[in-house]
């Protein structure tokens, strides 16, 4: 598989799984009225993932065109290893606190990663990124406000905050950290290397901590990442959801459904 | 002048919808909540047995179309619960009930989603049942209830549809995506029948209800048309529905079927349905596990005094 | 329903949607939020999946102040007894367009 093509991968594997374990919250949310607003976004990635998916089988075809791969084939046949997903997104729901912040890191990197990708060169990349950005940006402010409320709200709150904190902070460093396929893409300009993005990502993410009352995190603590979701090198957690996710299809291999 | 009974009376007569503040006889507005009330926790225990299936859904249109599916049938429990609560609950006491055991809800969702399969039954099969019971709805007597119908009904033609186009795609599939197709239709057929209610002579509540145009077909009426229905459709997926006594009768122009299960059927209602227990011990843990989110959003909404004062133009946060 | 600090339970708000240019804002129903900002976008999550608004109104229930269908007779006679109001009690020739 070409290195661009992995970069497109990354792309709809992040939207995948977050949006996979986003519906893992329907009919079971703190109240209907956010049942529905999980729901939603949950829907906004899984429709962005498909996007991402048809234009990589797109290319893919076009390399070998005896494959007729599709976009089920890529999200449904692909091996855990093969996935290129960081790994905060992988990371299960636990609370609501956790679901929120994750989702708040996540949308504030892809706010900003889909902003340059608007301007590819390559349109369908361009193409897919800007139609994804208004909905993106809802994503940021729903979750800025519960980060702020949950962090600015009751004891309790605050403190289970502070544990989502704890397990998702070490998963920041790797939006940042590029791989093979990043270089490439920012070679041949399709792309841009995460790195650009990381000051301004901080900004953005510790105002709204220091808002919700929350402490804020530094750009300069290096920790080391021994896992690498864009390389393959996952925690234990994507494994299990892949299994559920793709059962059907590995069951009854070559089925329609 | 004319008394309020009369007023009433006359209201109800002439199709006239009967408002939230206008008065009505108390045993109407019981009736009403009562109605509407477990309509609504019928919506919201219906997401379980389907998002059950959303983690595993084999294709990602699948799983994306039945994301909508079950967030729709939330907004739906959504539009019911309001439209209740103008006659003088609130949701939390009609959900205390529900997590109580006093209210019921629509006892098909005891039954277990066993299959991909049963996804397209229940869309094909119980969403179809439930339209069939929902239309004339459209046009019940109380206001707000009527309005709900009509915008519940809009949205519910997909679900049947996508119910149907699942069991389809089966039903044209490999050997072992035929027999899930058959054997989900075999499990899901009576069930669905009883979804119309106990027969019209055993129906302590259709009178009032039928005088009261809050109901506007009787059980065996609605349950008749449905049979004919499906009779027909299951055709097209070259399938059996589970009743060798189905016969066209010529002289009534409609599908002779077979007795229904009631031992079934009221024990299910009594509460012994195979996932009773399962279902209601799923809400009441979210409403729990959800109490700490909604008292950090109140508090949080106390201490910014959150208010818009500023006009409806524009949403400014009070700072 | 004042809304109690200490409680969980969120206040009640009525929902209003303008489906297009041109319309009114019409009542939708209802739902509880924690503050209007939320109240907003479980409006639009709620009420325009379909795209059926372009712009809502949140009020919170117990603002709304309602007149009583009892009071109808006071409230509302004065304007029936005001006939020449309406359109119908004129009567013009047939040939007479745009009018």
């Amino acid at each position: 598989m070409d290195l661009l093509t992995n970069y497109i991968l990354h792309q709809a594997d992040n939207a995948l799984i977050l949006g996979h374990r986003n519906s893992e919250w329907t009919g079971h949310g703190p109240i209907l009225e956010q049942d529905i607003a999980i729901s939603n976004i949950a829907l906004d990635l899984i429709g962005q993932a498909r996007n991402f998916y048809q234009f990589a089988a797109y290319r893919l075809n076009e390399l070998s065109p005896s494959e007729k791969i599709t976009e089920d084939d890529l999200a449904y046949l692909r091996d855990e290893h093969e996935f290129k997903n960081f790994v905060l997104v992988e990371q299960p729901n636990g609370d609501w606190a956790n679901t929120i912040l994750r989702q708040f890191y996540f949308s504030s990197y892809q706010l900003l990663l889909f902003r340059e990708l608007s301007n590819s060169p390559y349109p369908e990349l361009a193409a897919i990124c800007e139609k994804s950005i208004k909905e993106i940006r809802y994503h940021v402010k729903w979750s800025s406000e519960w980060v702020i409320r949950l962090g600015d709200g009751t004891e309790e709150s605050h403190g289970r905050m502070l544990n989502a904190m704890q397990n998702l902070n070490p998963w920041i460093a790797e939006l940042f950290q590029p791989v093979d396929f990043d270089y490439e893409a920012d070679e041949t300009e399709a792309g841009i290397l995460p790195e650009i993005l990381k000051d301004e990502w901080y900004q953005r993410v510790n105002r709204i901590l220091e808002t919700a009352t929350l402490p804020t995190i530094s750009s300069e603590k290096k920790s080391m990442q021994l896992l690498s979701g864009k390389k393959g090198v996952h925690s234990e957690y994507l494994e299990p959801l892949l299994a559920e996710m793709q059962v059907l299809q590995r069951t009854y291999p070559g089925s329609q459904w | 002048m004319l008394g309020e009974q009369e007023i009433f009376d006359r209201k109800i007569e002439q199709e006239i919808r009967i408002e939230p503040k206008d008065w009505m006889p108390n045993d109407y507005r019981k009736m009403l909540i009562r109605q509407m009330s477990q309509h609504a926790h019928s919506e919201i225990v219906g997401m379980l047995p389907e998002g059950n299936w959303i983690t595993r859904a084999p294709s990602l249109r699948r799983k994306a179309t039945l994301i909508a599916k079950v967030q729709d049938e939330a907004g739906h429990g959504l539009y019911l619960y309001s439209a209740t609560e103008t006659l003088g609950i609130t949701r939390e006491e009609t959900i205390d009930q529900l997590h109580a055991g006093k209210a019921k809800y629509s006892s098909i969702f005891n039954y277990p989603t066993l299959t991909w399969a049963d996804i397209g039954a229940i869309g094909w099969l119980v969403d179809g049942a439930a339209i069939m019971n929902q239309v004339p709805l459209c046009r019940a007597s109380f206001g707000p209830y009527a309005r709900a119908m009509i915008r519940i009904c809009k949205e519910e033609s997909f679900h049947q549809r996508q119910g149907f186009e699942i069991l389809l795609t089966l039903s044209r599939g490999s050997e072992a995506q035929k027999q899930m197709c058959q054997d989900a239709i075999n499990r899901w057929w009576w069930p669905s029948l009883m979804m119309f209610g106990p027969n019209d002579d055993a129906s302590p509540n259709s009178r009032l209800s039928m005088q009261w145009k809050i109901k506007r077909f009787t059980n065996d009426e609605l349950r008749q048309k449905f049979v004919d229905v499906c009779v027909e459709q299951v055709k097209t997926l070259n399938m059996q529905l589970p009743d060798p006594k189905i016969k066209w009768n010529e002289e009534t122009g409609h599908y002779d079927f077979g007795e229904i299960n009631w031992e079934e059927f009221y024990e299910v209602l009594k509460g012994n349905g195979p996932c009773n227990k399962e279902r209601l011990e799923a809400r009441k843990k979210a409403h729990e596990a959800g109490a700490w989110v909604r008292e950090a959003a109140s508090a949080y909404a106390a201490k910014k005094n959150y208010s818009f004062n500023s006009p409806v133009h524009g949403s400014q946060p009070a700072k | 329903m004042e809304a109690n600090p200490q409680s969980e339970n969120w206040p009640l708000w009525e929902v209003f949607i303008r489906a297009r240019q041109g319309l009114d804002h019409k009542h939708a129903g209802s739902l509880y939020a924690a503050d209007a900002q939320m109240a907003l976008e479980n409006a639009r999550d709620v009420y325009t999946r379909r795209n059926e608004g372009i712009s809502i109104w949140v009020v919170e229930s117990k603002n709304i102040h309602a007149s009583s269908p009892a009071e109808s007779g006071e409230f509302f006679d004065p304007a029936n007894d005001k006939v020449y109001r309406h359109p119908s009690f004129y009567i013009l020739p047939e040939e007479l367009k745009n009018i």
